[in-house]
């Protein structure tokens, strides 16, 4: 391609998109390169985008057919044992109205392509199946465009923003990013399965339109550092479940088996009973958090989203931090543009940009919160097992009084988790997240 | 519990390139070196499999994660994502 771009982004996913957005909303002459047949035909994540974030790039994006699944109204939150779980649960109004679609559901490989459709509206190039293989620089290092496995594939840009997802062998490769190491990530499998729109309605107490997310804990994934989820789509259901993949390796588990054994769950059985499973599909989610964030930009170059390694875990919050990473790349790359100075400290504007947002504040928050999940694996043990048999105690009438109910619960609790070590926990928990 | 990743697979579209994406560097190390062969158990797509002599790659039902390219600990996986356009194509994501 002889063409030489203003700015060059690898990925159509969302950070990749919304930098598009913006870039071709003020005029600069961008291109998008997905290796996907299409956009979205490569990505994968659990399932929930937020309003905010996309209002932000796409103001009238209801208006414009975005293809949105479900509102979220209600959001449980399971903790489960082999047997039984317990769950918590917030339902409110305000998410069927006001703040409508402040979280909703999206399958990829149809939000995605919507979303690339909105950059090229606005001027953006999108040019799907193509990889880039490597990237182009010049004798002082410079990064001066990309390469790709096409015939004809260099191709030449003043700027390339790194926005091609998790898995990324350029970023590493290209030295932007140490090789991912396995305790770093979380290998996810999901499945999607079909039902009839009525039957989610029903089985998940919603009106049309409007859905549930669930996140799980527990025994489920095996004594792993792991979660699992279950959201609803309009007339299909997401599951899935993902551990860390260091401890998959030591645990010599199968992803796929730990996803058959969830959904005979008594929990989760019934809710997809007589559901079609229509797709199968694996992923990683960056769990590393704020002490994995990759140095974000260099000579020539800026990196966003999960190849940046966003994401918070404690909040299940991804898709809107690749966003925001996103937008801010774009505004800092127009202001680059503007100084005509694409050197490192030219798009240092990223890095204080991305300080003073709630991406780098709330991954510097739950900065240790990856390692206190890694070092008390009792939360995916002895405590969900703990729990259960407590509540199975307190819950079953009979003759026993409740004093020596209580008694029984109590040490239900003990007998799985030390006192001394359960105050331990509560305590490492509050400093990892404070 | 057994489960047969091929009935999973099944469900997905691939557009399956001639050339595979995936290569073992040396295929010796597996045997030689390699004691726990977490590729046999990481691996979504089970794409690794141990045959009687040699672990086989069946990259036609890779699912593209880049587990057993970080998870060999060998490092013995030559991994590259498949050309533009070919592998596993999302129907829903």
């Amino acid at each position: 391609m002889d063409e030489t771009f203003d700015a060059a982004i690898v990925g159509a996913g969302p950070a990749g998109i919304s930098a598009a957005c913006v870039l071709a909303d003020r005029g600069v002459k961008v291109i998008v390169l997905e290796r996907g047949e299409y956009p979205g035909s490569k990505n994968m994540f659990g399932g929930v985008l937020y309003g905010h974030h996309l209002r932000q790039i796409i103001p009238d994006f209801v208006e414009r057919n975005c293809p949105i699944e479900r509102n979220i109204v209600e959001s449980r939150l399971w903790y489960l044992s082999e047997e039984g779980g317990l769950s918590f649960a917030y339902r409110d109004t305000a998410f069927f109205e006001e703040r409508r679609n402040n979280a909703f559901t999206v399958g990829r490989a149809k939000f995605d392509r919507w979303f690339a459709d909105q950059a090229r509206a606005k001027g953006a190039v999108i040019v799907s199946a193509t990889v880039v293989t490597d990237l182009l620089t010049d004798d002082a290092g410079r990064v001066t465009g990309v390469k790709t496995d096409r015939a004809d594939g260099d191709l030449r840009a003043k700027v390339v923003l790194l926005a091609d997802g998790v898995n990324s062998p350029l970023a590493a490769k290209a030295g932007f990013r140490p090789e991912v190491r396995p305790e770093n990530v979380a290998l996810v499998v999901k499945e999607l399965i079909a039902l009839p729109e009525e039957v989610i309605d029903e089985r998940f107490g919603v009106s049309p339109g409007n859905g549930v997310t669930c996140e799980i804990l527990g025994n489920v994934t095996l004594g792993m550092n792991g979660i699992a989820f279950l959201y609803t789509n309009r007339s299909s259901v997401s599951i899935g479940i993902g551990a860390n993949l260091a401890d998959f390796a030591m645990q010599q588990a199968r992803p796929y088996e730990m996803l058959e054994s969830l959904k005979t769950h008594p929990m989760i059985a019934p809710l997809i009973k007589d559901g079609k499973p229509k797709e199968y599909l694996a992923h990683w989610l960056p769990e590393g958090g704020y002490d994995t964030v990759p140095r974000l930009c260099g000579e020539g170059f800026l990196i966003a989203g999960d190849s940046a390694m966003m994401f918070n875990a404690l909040h299940r919050e991804g898709s809107n931090l690749a966003m925001t990473s996103g937008r801010l790349a774009a505004e800092t790359i127009l202001e680059a543009i503007e100084k005509n100075d694409f050197s490192s400290s030219g798009l240092q504007g990223y890095v204080k940009r991305m300080q003073d947002s709630y991406v780098l504040k709330d991954l510097r928050k739950y900065r240790k919160f990856p390692s206190f999940l890694e070092t008390h694996k009792e939360l995916f043990t002895s405590l969900p097992r703990a729990t259960c048999a407590a509540a199975r105690e307190m819950l079953t009438v009979d003759q026993v009084p409740k004093k020596a109910r209580q008694r029984d619960a109590w040490k239900a609790i003990r007998g799985q988790v030390p006192p001394l070590r359960l105050l331990r926990l509560v305590w490492d928990a509050w400093r990892s997240v404070r | 519990m057994s489960v047969k990743v091929e009935d999973k697979l099944f469900l997905d579209r691939f557009n399956v390139d001639d050339e595979s994406h995936l290569r073992l560097r040396d295929g010796q190390v597996c045997f030689d070196r390699c004691q726990d062969q977490p590729c046999l158990y990481i691996c979504p797509a089970n794409v690794y499999k141990l045959e009687k002599d040699r672990i086989s790659v069946n990259y036609e039902g890779c699912l593209e994660c880049g587990s057993c390219r970080v998870g060999c600990p060998h490092f013995n996986i030559e991994w590259r994502f498949p050309r533009g356009g070919y592998g596993v194509r999302h129907k829903f994501g």
